[in-house]
């Protein structure tokens, strides 16, 4: 066969290798978190309780955490990702403006996590800290209000390009046939451009929720490490992904960690479903 | 010559800095078909595009002159509004893939957020169907989406679009060069049959379609209109040497 050169089989060598090392770490992240699945089996995600000195592991607070948090993000950062999708796809289509629009959305993601959570700490802790004392709530700063506002701004750029990229696949025709019968600007794109791309929109909204459940720096840094089930989304809190950041150094004892790793195990299989769901219905609106 | 109902008055057209259309002028014959003709590239399309407003969309483009319809300046009214009294299909059938039949029929309401009574919705969409000779094939899947119909079912479900909106004028760009010669024959049989109701305007570049359908013909070639009349002694006796020419195929 031709494609047997040395090259191809270097090449051939280099991918191989790349799906090993994946398919090695998962491997030993399960195995890992065996004993801890194996002790508390199914309590293990319906646990309220987190005690480490007392060896017991239950990771229901941090699945609230996630959740809340993530969904929160996604709420908050929707109409802004929308608004700049829209008017990056159907409004500025080239020009300065755009490409400056655009770019500045990119760098919202090419900012590393870390420096959003010392803003979150500088500006956005004292703020809510007020805020919060204003309303009369226990004026913490941090918690899952402050994650999610941080979140929100960080996935944006992950939705607004998505959803900008379908947009502009709309067909041309089918926006002239609406305009032919008298529609307006706006209500082309209400009517017919986010109807033909409403899946690929929601695809970049899952593909930004499974960014928001892992991102764990910037939210470590402003959620409060709590384990406790948050009681409002103003109370201290963590994620799956900020309580292993937060104590995976101080895991004493088999089981401590072995409960970490299992909740990172369980976090790589949600954020997977949510990425493969995502691209899978990018592809197939793109196909049709 | 019958009353004009539409007609236009050194009307030019630009994209850019290129200029597509001369100073046209020209007027149509109320109930009638005319017929525009020529070789491609000539401004065929965006003559037509002109006469609804829709040139204007394509970016950096621009018209000069005038548009009249029924005496008053088009280009003095509302966008919106000329383009639902002037009607316009497609060369490539395009009903909207996310509404079914029956929203696709009164989708000029919806897009315009008229509201409709339920009554009045299922009185237009049926007329229109049966204006546009799809009545029978379609009225048991009016609910379901148009997309399972076959190219010249689509093209007929944009034209009962187009008519459901009640336009005084139906511009037509070559509705048929997408469709085999039984759709074509179809809609060449129901543009004989619409002008009973409405002005029809056909671009075309098949000599044959414009001799069978059409009242009148415009000659349009580089951008000048160069030969306007009756159909038939446009085609046995033409004036200009390039109308001769482009009907003994001369430019292919
Ligand atoms: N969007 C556009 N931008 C720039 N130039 C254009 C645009 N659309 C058309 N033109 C130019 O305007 C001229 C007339 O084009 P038009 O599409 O009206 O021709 P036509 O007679 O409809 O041709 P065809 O028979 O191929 O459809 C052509 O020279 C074409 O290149
Ligand atoms: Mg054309």
């Amino acid at each position: 066969m031709k494609r047997r050169t040395p090259f191809f089989l270097s090449l051939l060598i280099a991918a191989l290798i790349v799906v090993g090392v994946l398919l090695a770490s998962f491997f030993s992240i399960t195995v890992s978190s065996l004993p801890a699945l194996k002790k508390f089996g199914l309590d293990f995600f319906l646990g309220k309780q987190w005690d480490p000195p007392a060896k017991v592991f239950g990771a229901l607070p941090f699945l609230i955490g996630t959740l809340i948090t993530s969904f929160l993000a996604l709420l908050f950062s929707l109409p802004f990702s929308l608004s700049i999708s829209i008017l990056l796809g159907e409004y500025l289509k080239k020009g300065r403006l755009a490409s400056l629009l655009k770019s500045l959305v990119d760098l919202i993601a090419a900012v590393p996590s870390v420096i959003y959570g010392f803003w979150g700490l500088q500006v956005l802790v004292p703020w809510m800290r007020e805020f919060e004392m204003k309303i009369g709530v226990s004026p913490y700063g941090v918690g899952i209000l402050t994650a999610s506002f941080i979140l929100s701004v960080m996935i944006i750029p992950n939705t607004a390009s998505i959803a900008r990229e379908v947009l502009e696949l709309v067909p041309a025709d089918l926006k002239e046939a609406a305009y032919s019968l008298g529609a307006t600007r706006y209500e082309v794109i209400k009517r017919v451009s986010i109807p033909y791309a409403k899946s690929g929109i929601l695809a970049g909204v899952l593909l930004s929720l499974g960014r928001a459940l892992g991102e764990t720096m910037a939210v470590t840094m402003v959620i409060g490490n709590s384990n406790v089930i948050p009681r409002d989304i103003f109370s201290p809190a963590n994620t799956m992904a900020s309580v292993i950041a937060n104590e995976f150094t101080e895991a004493t004892g088999n089981l401590y960690y072995s409960s970490l790793i299992a909740i990172g195990f369980f976090l790589f299989l949600i954020t997977a479903v949510f990425s493969i769901l995502g691209r899978h219905i990018i592809k197939r609106s793109s196909l049709k | 010559m019958e009353s004009p109902i539409i007609r236009t008055e050194n009307l030019s057209a630009y994209y850019g800095d290129f200029r597509a259309l001369n100073s046209i002028t020209i007027a149509f014959p109320q109930n009638k078909v005319t017929a525009v003709l020529g070789p491609s590239g000539c401004g065929k399309s965006t003559f037509i595009r002109c006469l609804n407003r829709m040139h204007e969309i394509v970016e950096g483009a621009r018209v000069e002159g005038k548009v009249l319809l029924r005496d008053r300046n088009i280009y003095e009214m509302e966008p919106t509004l000329v383009r639902r009294k002037i009607g316009m299909v497609f060369q490539k059938p395009n009903p909207f893939p996310t509404m079914t039949i029956y929203d696709n029929v009164i989708a000029g309401y919806k897009l315009n957020g008229i509201k409709l009574k339920k009554s009045q919705a299922d009185e237009i969409v049926e007329e229109s169907l049966r204006k546009a000779a799809l009545w029978d094939e379609v009225k048991d899947h009016l609910h379901k989406r148009g997309t399972f119909l076959s190219g010249g079912q689509q093209q007929r479900l944009c034209i009962a679009r187009a008519l459901a909106m009640r336009p005084e004028v139906l511009l037509l760009d070559e509705p048929t060069s997408a469709l085999d010669p039984v759709a074509t024959s179809r809609i060449e049989e129901l543009i004989e049959e619409l002008k009973e109701t409405v002005t029809i305007i056909l671009v075309t570049h098949n000599i044959g379609q414009a001799s069978r359908v059409s009242d009148f013909t415009a000659f349009f070639y580089l951008g000048e209109l160069v030969e306007f009349g009756p159909t038939q002694s446009l085609f046995t006796v033409p004036k200009d040497k390039r109308t001769e020419e482009y009907l003994i195929g001369k430019f292919g």
